[in-house]
Order: structure tokens, then C-alpha cells, then sequence
């Protein structure tokens, strides 16, 4: 019993009737549970699986970490968790000892390295401004930190906290970008002593854990160093830090100078540019926009092997929390700790890496 | 050439200042050199030693010691977190949302969480959890459960044991030759015989066999609860349990995503086709998936194994005594970092190269054979 209309000029059209709506079991939520989590006997199995496991932990967790939690003063009779504890110990987690007068000076850094990073993920300026940006804004922000310039100094030794762990990690990164730059660079050199000491240094570095270099810089380096000469714990952490780190970024820098196919070689070699000019604009900026998103993974990475170096003495941010959860007043609080910890940690490096993901879907560098 | 010679030229330099500046250094400090030490006695304990092991022994022995304990982690680490990582895997590409969405937050946790407070977590938060040794869990009858550790049976062999290791031996040798038979005929005519299960249970029914024909040479020692603690059984400490429990968490999560990305990178046409020509899920999975996806996930996994390996050295910072950390303690007693500091890159890079030869090996087999 199809309809059928007259148009203006007299001629019949076909209108078929609308669609029967689906049967109820195959839309809406019951189809989609259909097909999303009973579509098979075994995977109704795994559903009902889950869904015990589920119920088993989530309730108490929620109630733990939430529902009977005390939130700013510790009270004994809350079965939950005490995030007063964090409250109370926020100062030390993020700066350490670092002086109280002197707290804006922190403060002041963290605010300017948001606003870069938020700058920089937004894109709103030049590559080149933002390179140029991140090169010379933490060396001013370093002062601020350190004193220097009108400003009383703050030892290192004071110096704690996710203050130090950030501070550990950029320094990191950015130092080891050039070094990596060079050592892959190295590798690929016609000269064979170059290639050699560079694979040599790569491999070695790569093969061992970031534990022995760190004990390396610590107990090594004054032994290797001239008489006289010295320097403290926290630089030579610093400077293993950035020796391992420069490792695997000569790797992933490689990887990216390896896609860079012969024929750019060629056509810069015939428009009469040296090697050197050949490499540093024509095959490096190519390179390095290939490996973006791997250099980003190194970040993470970085950031999270920056809590080894509890291992040699510095109280960085999982350091501090392992101090503050073992201070006689506040016993018996270390899953709240740790938990804050994770939480952090989670946060920050999630937020890297999806941002690493996002670069890489949209091919944007 | 005169460039290169330069560059030597300045190395050559670096390393005689260098060296000048050591032995000034070690001079000043008294501090030995040379590896003369590893036969002195150590005079320090070990708590989880494989071997038997006193403070008597030398420095060289303990030494050992904390390889042997690196070597027994990263063996066992990378078994079980190969099979966690692959649960993971599969679970992530699982039809069931729900399933697949709990293996993402799993492995979007714990890739996103630094190693060492995963390891913190497991050592303080579930050790505070367990109860003093008087009012130890029972999961199981001999099985005891208190913060010094977890206490199992241990088996005791009696002479017998032998004649069922030999019939061990000889099923698993059968079952290969069976296998190989099996493919070879299968090769031959076309004829499917179920080679596998045959094998499986050469390997199983003879050596049980000869178990119960040598009337079950083996006895259970039970831990007993003597004053403040068990004596006898089988323990594992609570520092082993906690490493383990880290590494393998946070290594299946790395693995669990090479499985993923293996799996996904298998063409749906392969399936569709492999269903099209009547093979079975089963068959589907090992014979069209699996050997494509193997090609993706082999060489990335080879990484994440020589990072467990590496990993392992966070032992030291909960006190398992690994390499690493019997090493720090000795450079503690005698300062002799660089022989220390020397040993350790030896071993780690001699792990690594072993591991990376055996995967590339492996690697060579899957990849797909050019004509």
C-alpha cells in the first residue's frame, strides 16, 4: 500500500513507507549490551566476570577514598581516608625544604612553566619562538629558584619535592635533545672514530640500568675529576641524568634521520649545499618532525626514571612522600601517600602522552 | 684522515687526563684498585640468597650471589609477565567493551605511574596489610600467609625421584619426536593427526607413571609456627614477592600494548578469508593471526624484556639484595666504585646481548620468507 504523490507536473512518485523502528532487544542500551557484552556465551562469562569483580573492589574503594574520608583536619573516627594528611604535607611534596618566606619564587616558576606549556600546546606562536622560548626562559627561572641577582640564595640541598622532579626532567630533556642530536648524528658519520666512540657510548649507556649511572655520577665522577674541583650531588645527578637520557634520544633521533630518504642528500648536494648545511637544514628539521611523538614518550620516561634518584640521596617528589609517610606524627599513613603520588604522577604523564598520540594522529610538527 | 686523527688525537688526550686524575684521586683517598678484593671475605649477610651463602664467604661469592638473584627476577619476571602481557593483549582487542575497557584503564595506569612507586606500593601497603606470624592466613592447608613472607611446602625427594626425572626427560624428548612426525606426515599426505595432544600427553602420562610406580617419592616438609616465626618450608620473602609483583605489573602493561598493536595490525581481510575457507576460530588465531602478529610484537617485546632486566636493579630500593644492590653495599665497605660500577655494565650488557640474540633468533623464524 505504498503512497503515491502527484508532483506539479502530473507524474507519479514512488514514496516508500518509513523504516519499522528496530526491534527493542537489538537498539538502545539492551542491543548495545547485546552486542558489546553478551554476544557470546564465553564473553557472557568474562561480563559477569568483570562486573563481580567490579563490585567487589569499587564500593570500598569509593567509600575509602571518598565517602569516609576526613578531608581537612584528621579526625580518628573516620574509617576512610585521612587526605589530611596531604593537606598537611602539601608544602613538602611540592617544593621540600625550600624556605617559606621564599615560597613565590616557586610559585612564580610554576605559573610561567604553565604558561608555556600551554602556550606550546596550543601552538599560538612560531616553532622557532618556542624553541627559542624554552631554550632561554629556564635558565632565567633557574635564578629565581637558585638566587642570584638581588635574590637571597636557597641551597640545593633544600631543594625538594615535585619542584625537583619537574626541574630534574626539563633540564633533562632539554639538555639531552642536543646531546642525542649529536651522538645520532655521530653514529651516522663517515669518520670512523667518531662512529665508533658514539655507537660505543649509545650501546653502553642503553645496556645498563639508569641506577648505575646514577651511581656512577655520584661516586665516579669526583674520582674523575681534578683535583679540587667540585661539585654537588644534585649536579651530577643532573649530569647522569642527562647522559642516559641523551642516549635514547640519539636512538629515536636515528630513527628519524633514517626515514629521510637519499634523494633530499642528493637535491641539497646539487644545489651545492656543504654536508654541514645539508644536515642542519635540510635532513635535521625533517628528521626531527618525524620523531616528535617519540621524543614526547622520552619525556615521560624521563619524568618517571626522575624518581630513581631517591636511590642516591635527593628527596624528589616520590621521595618526599616516602619521608612525610614515615614522619613519627603522622604514622600509619602510607597508602594515602602513595596514592596521592600515583595520582600525580598519573596525571602528568597521561596528559604528555595523549598529547604525544594527538600530534601523532594529526601529523601536526 | 688529519680530521679524524684529530679527533683520536683529542680523545686519546681526554682519557690520559682522565686516568691522571683517577689515580691522583685514589691515591689521596686510599682507595685500592685492581679486582683483589673479590677474594676477601665479605663479612656481610644476605638475606635472600639462592645459594647457601655466610658473611664468611668472599666478596666475589656475594657478588655472585646478587647475579644469580637478577638473573632468577628476570627470568621469572619475563615468563609471567609474557603471560600476563598477552591476557592484557587480548583482552584489549576483546569484543566484550567491558573487558576491553578494564585492560585499557590496567594498562593506561600503569604505564603512566614511575616503577619504583608501583614497587613502594606493593612493599608497604600490601606488607602492612598481612598480619604478624602468630595470626598468619591460611589460604590453603600448609600454606601460610604473615609479613615475613609467604610459606609454602617444601618438597623433599627421596631416591626414587630420580627414575621420574629420567621419564621426564625421555616424555619430553618423545613428545617432540612425535610432533615432528606428526608435521611431516601432515606435510606429506595431508593427513591431520593431532600431534600436539599426543605429545602433551607423552609428556604428562609417563613420568606420572613412573611417579606412582616408584610409590610417590616425594614428601611435603610443612613450615610449623616455632615461637615468633615458621621454621622449614619453603619461603619467599616479602621483598621478592613485592619486586615481582611490581616488575611483572608494570611490564605486562608494556607488553600487553605490543600484543594489542600485533593483533590490530593483522589484516581483518586475513580473517575474513580464513573464515571464508572453514577453518575454525582456534585454527584462525594460531595459524593466520598469531604468526602475522608475532612479526609486530617480537621485535618491540625484546625491548621491553631487556628493560625488565634493567628494571630489576630497583631491588635495591626494597632491599631484595640484587646484583645492584650487593655491589652498593660493597662499594659502601671498600669504595671501589669503578670495578663495581665495571662488573655491573659487564653483566647487564652480557643479559642483553644473550637476550637480543635469542629474540632475534626467534624473530628471524617468524618474519616472512622472501622468494
Amino acid at each position: 500500500m505504498e503512497t503515491a504523490t502527484l508532483t506539479p507536473l502530473g507524474l507519479k512518485t514512488f514514496v516508500p513507507r518509513p523504516d519499522k523502528a528496530p526491534p527493542l532487544v537489538a537498539s538502545g542500551i539492551i542491543g548495545w549490551m547485546r552486542i558489546n557484552l553478551f554476544n557470546t556465551s564465553f564473553n557472557s562469562v568474562l561480563t559477569v566476570l568483570a562486573l563481580a569483580f567490579l563490585c567487589k573492589v569499587l564500593p570500598p574503594l569509593v567509600s575509602w577514598a571518598f565517602l569516609d574520608a576526613s578531608w581537612l583536619t584528621p579526625s580518628p573516627e573516620h574509617e576512610g581516608a585521612c587526605w589530611a594528611f596531604i593537606v598537611n604535607k602539601f608544602r613538602v611534596l611540592m617544593v621540600g625544604l625550600y624556605p617559606g618566606e621564599q615560597l613565590w619564587r616557586p610559585m612564580a616558576v610554576a605559573v610561567i612553566m604553565g604558561i608555556l606549556s600551554v602556550v606550546t600546546v596550543a601552538r599560538k606562536l612560531s616553532t622557532r619562538l618556542l624553541i627559542l622560548l624554552w631554550y632561554t626562559l629556564p635558565v632565567g627561572l633557574f635564578f629565581i629558584i637558585n638566587g642570584g641577582f638581588g635574590l637571597p640564595k636557597v641551597e640545593q640541598s633544600l631543594w625538594g619535592g615535585l619542584m625537583l622532579s619537574m626541574g630534574l626532567a626539563v633540564i633533562g630533556i632539554l639538555l639531552s635533545l642536543p646531546f642525542g642530536i649529536l651522538l645520532a648524528l655521530g653514529r651516522r658519520s663517515r669518520l670512523a672514530v667518531v662512529r665508533t666512540l658514539c655507537t660505543g657510548i649509545i650501546e653502553c649507556v642503553r645496556g645498563v640500568p639508569l641506577i648505575t649511572i646514577l651511581f656512577m655520577a655520584s661516586v665516579m665522577l669526583p674520582i674523575f675529576l681534578p683535583q679540587g674541583v667540585n661539585i654537588n650531588n644534585l649536579l651530577r645527578v643532573q649530569i647522569g641524568m642527562i647522559l642516559f637520557s641523551s642516549a635514547y634520544i640519539a636512538e629515536v633521533v636515528r630513527g628519524g634521520l633514517q626515514a629521510i630518504p637519499v634523494g633530499q642528500f642528493e637535491a641539497a648536494g646539487s644545489l651545492g649545499l656543504k654536508p654541514w648545511q645539508t644536515t642542519v637544514f635540510v635532513v635535521l628539521p625533517q628528521a626531527l618532525r618525524h620523531v616528535v611523538p617519540s621524543l614526547i614518550g622520552r619525556c615521560v620516561a624521563l619524568f618517571k626514571d626522575t624518581s630513581l634518584v631517591i636511590i642516591v640521596g635527593l628527596l624528589d617528589f616520590l621521595g618526599m612522600v616516602k619521608a612525610s609517610s614515615q614522619d613519627p606524627k603522622w604514622l600509619g599513613y602510607d597508602a594515602e601517600a602513595y596514592v596521592f603520588c600515583a595520582f600525580v604522577y598519573w596525571i602528568i604523564c597521561f596528559s604528555m602522552s595523549r598529547y604525544g598520540q594527538s600530534i601523532e594522529r594529526r601529523n601536526q610538527w | 684522515m688529519a680530521l679524524q686523527m684529530a679527533v683520536l688525537g683529542v680523545i686519546l688526550y681526554g682519557c690520559h687526563g682522565l686516568l691522571t686524575n683517577t689515580q691522583a684521586n685514589l691515591a689521596a683517598r686510599n682507595i685500592a684498585s685492581g679486582f683483589g678484593f673479590l677474594s676477601l671475605e665479605s663479612g656481610m649477610p644476605i638475606s635472600n640468597s639462592l645459594l647457601p651463602y655466610t658473611p664468611a664467604d668472599t666478596y666475589g661469592y656475594a657478588f655472585f650471589m646478587g647475579l644469580i638473584n637478577t638473573v632468577f627476577v628476570s627470568v621469572i619476571g619475563i615468563i609471567l609477565s609474557t603471560l600476563l602481557g598477552i591476557i592484557i593483549g587480548v583482552a584489549r582487542v576483546s569484543s566484550n567493551w567491558l573487558v576491553s575497557k578494564l585492560a585499557e584503564i590496567y594498562v593506561e595506569v600503569l604505564r603512566n605511574i614511575p616503577l619504583l612507586l608501583t614497587l613502594f606500593f606493593a612493599y608497604t601497603i600490601v606488607l602492612a596489610a598481612l598480619p604478624v606470624p602468630k595470626k598468619s592466613l591460611m589460604p590453603l592447608a600448609g600454606f601460610f600467609l604473615n609479613n615475613r613472607g609467604i610459606y609454602l611446602p617444601r618438597p623433599v625427594f627421596e631416591p626414587g625421584m630420580a627414575a621420574v626425572m629420567v621419564a621426564l626427560v625421555v616424555g619430553i624428548l618423545g613428545a617432540m619426536v612425535i610432533i615432528g612426525m606428526a608435521r611431516r606426515i601432515h606435510d606429506r599426505t595431508g593427513r591431520v593427526i593431532p600431534g600436539f595432544s599426543l605429545g602433551l600427553v607423552t609428556a604428562v602420562v609417563l613420568p606420572l607413571a613412573v611417579f606412582f610406580m616408584a610409590g610417590s617419592p616425594v614428601t611435603m616438609e610443612h613450615a610449623v609456627l616455632k615461637g615468633f616465626n615458621f621454621r622449614g618450608g619453603l619461603v619467599i620473602r616479602p621483598e621478592f614477592s613485592a619486586l615481582m609483583t611490581g616488575i611483572i605489573l608494570y611490564t605486562a602493561a608494556f607488553i600487553g600494548e605490543n600484543v594489542r598493536s600485533g593483533i590490530q595490525s593483522v589484516d581483518p581481510g586475513q580473517i575474513n578469508a580464513s573464515k571464508a575457507l572453514g577453518l575454525s576460530q582456534a585454527l584462525t588465531m594460531r595459524r593466520i593471526v598469531l604468526p602475522q602478529a608475532l612479526r609486530v610484537i617480537i621485535p618491540s617485546t625484546t625491548n621491553d624484556y631487556a628493560s625488565l632486566v634493567k628494571n630489576s636493579s630497583l631491588a635495591v630500593a626494597i632491599g631484595y639484595p640484587d646484583m645492584v644492590s650487593v655491589g652498593g653495599t660493597i662499594i659502601g665497605q671498600n669504595d671501589q666504585a669503578i670495578e663495581i660500577i665495571a662488573m655491573w655494565m659487564g653483566v647487564y650488557m652480557t643479559i642483553n646481548l644473550f637476550i637480543s640474540l635469542v629474540m632475534n633468533w626467534l624473530n628471524s623464524r617468524v618474519q616472512l620468507i622472501g622468494r
